[in-house]
Formats: structure tokens, C-alpha cells, sequence
């Protein structure tokens, strides 16, 4: 069975991300609700993750913190629904952009031993997700102040 | 919890509104302090502010022309944050491979506890 990601935009502010995983759905949940775990991969290969702290209840909070060659960035939110081993909500503030909160939903679903993740990340406008799916930037400077503008606004949603 | 944003790195710096305003004015062309304030409107003491950050956090740089102080744009030190972001679909595929790692050591130790 294929563990292919798929990322699609169900609707002009949204973007569906979706993966395999071989392994029950409680423990893919786990990876996603303990912080020495979930720093093991939110990293991406990308940044050094300082600190990760959550409250995994309805109405507790969440702070990842990263440091790259030159930057820091922080990303904290709120837990709006807690299902354990179902379903994650939660919202999220980006450091570089606090006025732009974005709300994801993480789903786990179990099938044969092996767990169908969704993650909706809801954006504030389609501009916005539009910026965010941009991929590959060009060095040049045009295209430096576009991505930097996506970065301030709308960075909220990376995770 | 959360923490005041700073403008230690450029990272933080541009997360201002206005800062970005100038960034973006500066991506069109050098500029004067006072060109800037007629081109956003906005009082020369704000400008200087942020051009002062600007300049700390390395997105600015400046000389003197004359009697003129000429203000350029440097997005290098942005480069670290544009590389962490780009790819969307990048960033979410690698932290899913690190997390089958994850996962794979988590159904070790579930057997060995078995």
C-alpha cells in the first residue's frame, strides 16, 4: 500500500493534505500530542527545534519554536477540540505574522492495522493559500518580496 | 506563554506592516529617507525607526551619497527564511518520512513491551 502524500484545495481558502501511515491510529497520534516525539519530525530536515510545549485539552495551548541559520520563529495556538486517537483541532499564530490565525483539523482514521491522516488547514483568504502553496522561489528579487510577503502574512499555516 | 515579537533577525523584523511597506518601496529602487516618507505617507521619524531595524537585522543597507544617505535593499539574510518555507509540499513530505521513522521505532518498542 502507498504512502503517498496528496495535497489538494477542497475550496478557495483550503488546503487538504493527505497521507498513509503503517501503523495503528493511536500511535500516530501519539506523534503528533507528545512533544519529545513530535520534535523528532517537525523539524522537516529544515530548522533546529528550541522548544516544543503543549496542553492537549480543549482550551490549552501549544508553542513549537525553531531556530534556522539565522532566524527564529515561533508558532503557538489553542486546542479547540481534543478526540483522542480521532481528531485535533487547533488553532495556529505564526511569529512572523500574529494577525493571521489559521485553524487545522488533523484526523486519524484506522483501516487495517494502518492510519489515513487528514489535515485541513483552513486559510483566512484565498490570496493567502495561494501564497502559501507557491513552491520553488527564483532568486530573484521580485520573487523575493512576494515570498517575503507570503512569509509575514500568512506563514501561520505551515504546520 | 507566547512571547513579544522581536526584531532581532530579519525574520521577526518583517513581520511589521510598515517595514514591509518599505522593504517593498526599497525592492523598487534605492532610496532617500526622505523619498520614502513622501512615497508611504508616512512621518520621517517612523521611517527612521524602521530603517534602523532594517539596517540592524542586515535587510538594509545605506551610504552616503553627498549630502544624501541612500538606502538599498538586502534580502540575504531573508535566504534562510525563504528556504525553510518554500516547497509546501516539500516540507510536509519530509517531516511524514521522519515521522514513518518515528512510528517504526514506536511499534518496536510496543512489541518488545508485547
Amino acid at each position: 500500500m502507498s504512502k503517498k502524500m496528496q495535497v489538494s484545495t477542497p475550496t478557495d481558502t483550503t488546503i487538504l493534505i493527505t497521507r498513509d501511515f503503517d501503523a495503528p491510529r493511536h500511535l500516530v497520534y501519539r506523534t503528533f500530542t507528545e512533544p519529545e516525539l513530535l520534535r523528532r519530525w517537525w523539524h522537516a530536515n529544515r530548522a533546529e527545534v528550541t522548544a516544543v510545549e503543549m496542553d492537549v485539552r480543549v482550551g490549552g495551548r501549544y508553542r513549537y519554536a525553531a531556530r534556522g541559520a539565522g532566524f527564529e520563529m515561533e508558532f503557538t495556538g489553542e486546542y479547540r477540540e481534543v478526540v483522542p486517537d480521532e481528531r485535533l483541532v487547533s488553532t495556529e499564530v505564526f511569529s512572523g505574522a500574529p494577525d493571521y490565525p489559521a485553524l487545522n483539523t488533523t484526523t486519524f482514521t484506522e483501516k487495517d492495522g494502518r492510519t489515513y491522516l487528514e489535515l485541513l488547514i483552513e486559510h483566512s483568504s484565498k490570496t493567502s493559500r495561494d501564497m502559501q502553496l507557491a513552491s520553488g522561489m527564483e532568486d530573484g528579487l521580485a520573487d523575493a518580496l512576494v515570498l517575503l510577503e507570503g512569509v509575514a502574512r500568512e506563514l501561520a499555516h505551515l504546520t | 506563554m507566547a512571547r513579544a515579537a522581536t526584531t532581532t533577525d530579519a525574520f521577526n523584523a518583517v513581520a511589521e506592516p510598515r517595514r514591509r511597506e518599505i522593504l517593498d518601496a526599497l525592492a523598487r529602487g534605492e532610496s532617500t529617507v526622505n523619498a520614502l516618507v513622501e512615497q508611504l505617507q508616512v512621518a520621517q521619524p517612523v521611517v527612521s525607526k524602521h530603517l534602523r531595524v532594517l539596517r540592524e537585522v542586515g535587510l538594509v543597507q545605506v551610504r552616503d551619497e553627498g549630502r544624501q544617505r541612500i538606502y538599498r535593499l538586502d534580502p540575504g539574510p531573508l535566504r534562510a527564511v525563504f528556504d525553510w518555507v518554500k516547497d509546501y509540499e516539500r516540507l510536509w513530505a519530509e517531516r511524514f518520512d521522519l515521522l514513518d521513522e518515528v512510528l517504526e521505532d514506536l511499534k518496536r518498542e510496543n512489541q518488545e513491551q508485547e
